[in-house]
């Protein structure tokens, strides 16, 4: 509903040929910032695009495959860790990068299998992803000791890893990626995950996982294995989380258990609600438009940033359903409805 | 006629709690029958229904499609074997439009190409084209029936179960619906859950009777409509024999 | 002999734990299916209550009743602000009571800062051969069967119980009976909040009392009455009893985050093995 008001199509559409104009306009806008922003500016954008990604994931879990994992945090923080693992290790970041993107898609595929194949509710689902990640989270804060060491690297419990390393070139180990690189590679990296995803959805995979979620019973008394689609939607979201950690972690140059915990799982979800989940485009928005606020709330000095949190979640459940952007085009479409300013024509 | 049975179920029992809904049916169909289940409310067709196509599992009893235990099978299993079902409530994918709901049912099981021939062939059938686009759930209660029915054949499954595919229809539409499932029996065995006798008589040859979770006779429309019990407990009331 | 006492001593206790956190959530999420995620930070204001009431003079014992009663009443009123709109739209509920879990986990640690509170643990320690052991674990696992006879003799043998146990099974036919079911929906709620309170109070004097307190439990609680499945007293009696022996062992040899992982890992299988949980499949009993 909400979509056709703004004159959106189902991203189980074709994409028209605008579509590809406006992705290619905001690639153009994104490419050009570093030219006018300084590097403390832009050290703050490349967080959001890297926490977009992790959005991104959450979204097509949620909004097109209709399992909401409270839990991605776990993948999220999974490939933070193997990164920084992996790179300090080896020295060679390209593989450690990759290897951050699998080893959350096998977790996935595990959990998964036990979760879907076990058919247990969604609202179980909901759950136990939750309580994942926070156990993933107590794990790694218990790891402070000398004896937690993978292969040279120490786990450091609470304090996490600070050595992460930064990007490098693949063929040149030296050529350590600077703030402004960073950028390019987050802003590319959620590009390609964004475009990937909606073509995906165009797929016969993709279209079977909608009508998963539109109605589970029917897909299966048509012959469809319901479980083998949500089960890979499950571990291809768990990749591109992972994907999100590893980002997150060269962005910052740490890794640390808080990737995992319960602040981090909320807002995750409150970036989705607050764009909405009927789209992809729109949790990118609400990611940065929620973390912004809550940087800016920080710099404020305004407290626990929580409970702002706290009260967005509570405040998008009971009053705004749709999400922010979706219920202002309902709202607007009601606006123009009473003024009378409607064209006839559509036939619905 | 032959003994080419398709599809038998023996001593099916299902229980709800204390209730058996179904209490024993052994039911047999020969291919490229057109068989009506009737039967007062609660009768137990809806379940049995439902146990063929293990939306339940029943508590005990066998099914068997062409000689093979099912019994323990996957709903898309049985789907897979070409077993299809339109369940009494509309069951169909609101969200969609119409040519994506009958490409979900055509991919199931052809090539992209064949798939999309067959939803053309389908909307053809059904007339649906001018519908194409629209929202399922914004059709109306009888368009909506027949997308799901063409979503059933689409799939081309070798027995149809028809749960009550006429209700909610015009007098037109559920003439209709009676040429569509005649049609449709060209090429696979057919069951019709029905209440409407008028419709029954317009398609049925042979008719089973379900009473109390059980099957209380079985026949031609011609004996059943003589039949004094089955008139006491169903077509009595139902004031239309 | 020693060893065996003590082994018996830990999975006693660790049973009581489970008991206590999950018992609330027994009520709120197993009878009523209302997913309370905040339902850790009930547990957390006990704690703060008893702190408070403690500190400002009052007996431990009275404490543990009035923190109870707050968090009760505190209950009571989230059910009707913010539970009431969302019966039926469990998600919704999850991710509001969500929302509330982080509104207090900030709310309380601007109040009192993100220190950890600490009540004085009352009564000494006795030994068992070389281990020593406090008295006071004993009182919890006193309070635990206490709360769990209570909770049982209620629903079991009060009118009050069978009303809410009717109005959970069928709201509209209660309704039509006469029943004002959006009283017994209010005051069940009310009555698993003060449950989670209590707990969280007679928890006070061993882990004290600290805003992100309530994170710490609930993963506990949540896995202990899903694995427990349909029947809330009795399956988390079971899953209680079942975890409690995984969590005291494995926490005893190792330690208690990994008994914590053990526990998890023995319910994600279960719930494979069971999707229902430990009494999916019996038909009756609560």
């Amino acid at each position: 509903m909400a979509l056709r008001v703004l004159g959106l199509t189902a991203p189980s559409k074709k994409p028209q040929p605008w579509w590809w104009g406006v992705v290619a306009l905001l690639a153009l806008f994104v490419f050009t910032i570093p030219l006018y922003l300084d590097v403390a500016e832009l050290y703050s954008i490349s967080n959001f695009l890297v926490l977009a990604i992790l959005a991104l994931s959450m979204s097509f879990l949620w909004g097109y495959g209709g399992m909401l994992s409270f839990g991605q945090t776990a993948f999220f923080g999974l490939g933070g860790y193997t990164y920084a693992v992996l790179a300090l290790n080896t020295g060679e970041t390209t593989s450690a990068l990759l290897i951050a993107v699998l080893l959350p898609m096998i977790f996935a595929a595990i959990l998964g299998y036990f979760m879907i194949y076990g058919r247990i509710s969604d609202i179980y689902f909901s759950v136990i992803t939750l309580v994942v990640t926070l156990i993933l989270e107590k794990g790694i804060r218990a790891t402070s000791g000398d004896q937690y060491v993978i292969g040279s690297v120490r786990l450091n419990g609470q304090n996490g890893i600070p050595t992460t390393p930064s990007l490098q070139l693949p063929w040149d180990a030296k050529a350590q990626l600077d703030i402004a690189d960073v950028f390019y590679v987050a802003a590319g990296l959620l590009f390609v995950t964004y475009i990937g995803l909606r073509l995906l959805l165009l797929t016969r995979f993709g279209r079977i996982l909608v009508s998963i979620k539109e109605n589970e019973r029917r897909s299966e008394l048509l012959g469809y294995d319901t479980r083998r689609y949500k089960w890979l939607a499950f571990v291809i979201a768990g990749g591109i989380a992972g994907l999100a950690g590893a980002m997150w972690g060269i962005w910052g140059n740490f890794v640390g258990p808080n990737m995992f915990n319960l602040n981090q799982a909320a807002q995750v979800v409150i970036w989705v609600i607050v764009g909405g989940k009927s789209t992809l485009i729109g949790p990118i928005g609400g990611t940065v438009a929620v973390q912004y606020l809550t940087d800016w709330l920080g710099t404020q000095g305004v407290g626990q940033v929580s409970l702002i949190l706290g009260i967005i979640l509570m405040v998008m459940v009971l009053l705004f359903q749709q999400g922010l952007l979706p219920s202002a085009g309902i709202i607007a479409a009601f606006a123009k409805d009473r003024l009378g300013l409607t064209r006839r024509g559509r036939a619905s | 006629m032959s003994e080419d049975v398709v599809l038998e179920t023996r001593d099916l029992e299902k229980r709800f709690g204390g209730v058996r809904a179904i209490a024993g049916v052994s039911f047999k169909l020969r291919r490229g029958e057109l068989r009506c289940l009737i039967g007062p409310n609660g009768a137990g067709k809806s379940t049995f229904f439902k146990m063929l196509t293990a939306q339940l599992r029943p508590t005990a009893g066998q099914i068997l499609f062409e000689g093979a235990d099912i019994t323990k099978l996957h709903a898309h299993q049985i789907g897979r074997l070409g077993i299809g079902i339109k369940n009494q409530v509309p069951d169909v994918y609101d969200g969609l439009t119409v040519h994506e709901n009958l490409w979900l049912a055509a991919s199931a099981e052809a090539k992209p190409t064949a798939a999309r021939a067959k939803v053309d062939e389908v909307m053809a059938r059904l007339e649906l084209g001018p519908l194409a686009e629209r929202l399922v759930g914004e059709l109306a209660h009888g368009q909506r029936q027949w997308v799901e029915f063409g979503m059933v054949t689409a799939r081309e499954p070798k027995i149809i179960l028809l749960d009550e595919p006429t209700a909610g229809m015009s007098v037109e539409e559920t003439n209709r619906t009676a040429q569509l499932i005649l049609e449709a029996n060209k090429s696979a065995t057919i069951v019709v859950v029905e209440h409407d006798m008028q419709f029954i008589r317009q398609i049925a040859r042979y008719v089973t009777v379900f009473h109390q979770g059980a099957i209380l006779a079985e026949d031609t429309m011609a004996n059943i409509q003589a039949n004094q019990t089955v008139k006491d407990v169903y077509l009595g009331k139902s004031g239309s024999a | 002999m020693d060893e065996v006492a003590i082994y018996a001593f830990q999975i006693g206790f660790a049973f009581a734990i489970l008991i206590l956190i999950s018992l609330g959530l027994a009520v709120i999420f197993g009878m009523m299916r209302v997913i309370n995620l905040a339902q850790g930070e009930f547990l957390m204001l006990g704690a703060y209550f008893c702190t408070l009431i403690t500190q400002s003079g009052v007996n431990l014992w009275l404490a543990f009743l009035l923190s109870g009663l707050a968090v009760g009443v505190f209950g009571i009123i989230v059910e009707v602000v913010i539970i009431r709109w969302l019966y039926g739209r469990i998600l919704d509920t999850l991710l509001a009571t969500w929302g509330l879990s982080l509104f207090l986990v900030g709310g309380v640690t601007t109040l009192f800062g993100p220190q950890s509170e600490s009540v004085a643990a009352p009564l000494g320690r006795f030994s068992v051969g070389v281990y020593g052991i406090s008295q006071y674990s004993l009182v919890v696992i006193a309070v635990a069967l206490a709360l769990l006879a209570g909770t049982y003799a209620l629903w079991r043998y009060t009118r009050f119980g069978l009303v809410v146990r009717g109005t959970m099974q069928n709201p509209t036919m209660a309704a039509g009976l006469g029943i004002r079911t959006w009283l017994v929906y209010m005051l069940t709620f009310g009555f698993g909040s003060a449950l989670t309170g209590l707990a969280g109070a007679v928890l006070a004097p061993i882990v004290g009392a600290a805003p992100p307190m309530g994170v710490f439990f609930i993963g506990k609680a949540f896995i202990t009455v899903i694995a427990g499945g349909q029947m809330p007293l009795l399956g988390t009696i079971s899953a209680s009893g079942l975890f409690g022996t995984i969590d005291g062992v494995v926490s005893y040899i190792s330690s208690s985050v990994v008994g914590e992982m053990g526990m998890l890992f023995v319910a994600i299988i279960l719930l494979r093995l069971l999707p229902l949980g430990i009494t999916g499949r019996l038909k009756r009993g609560i």
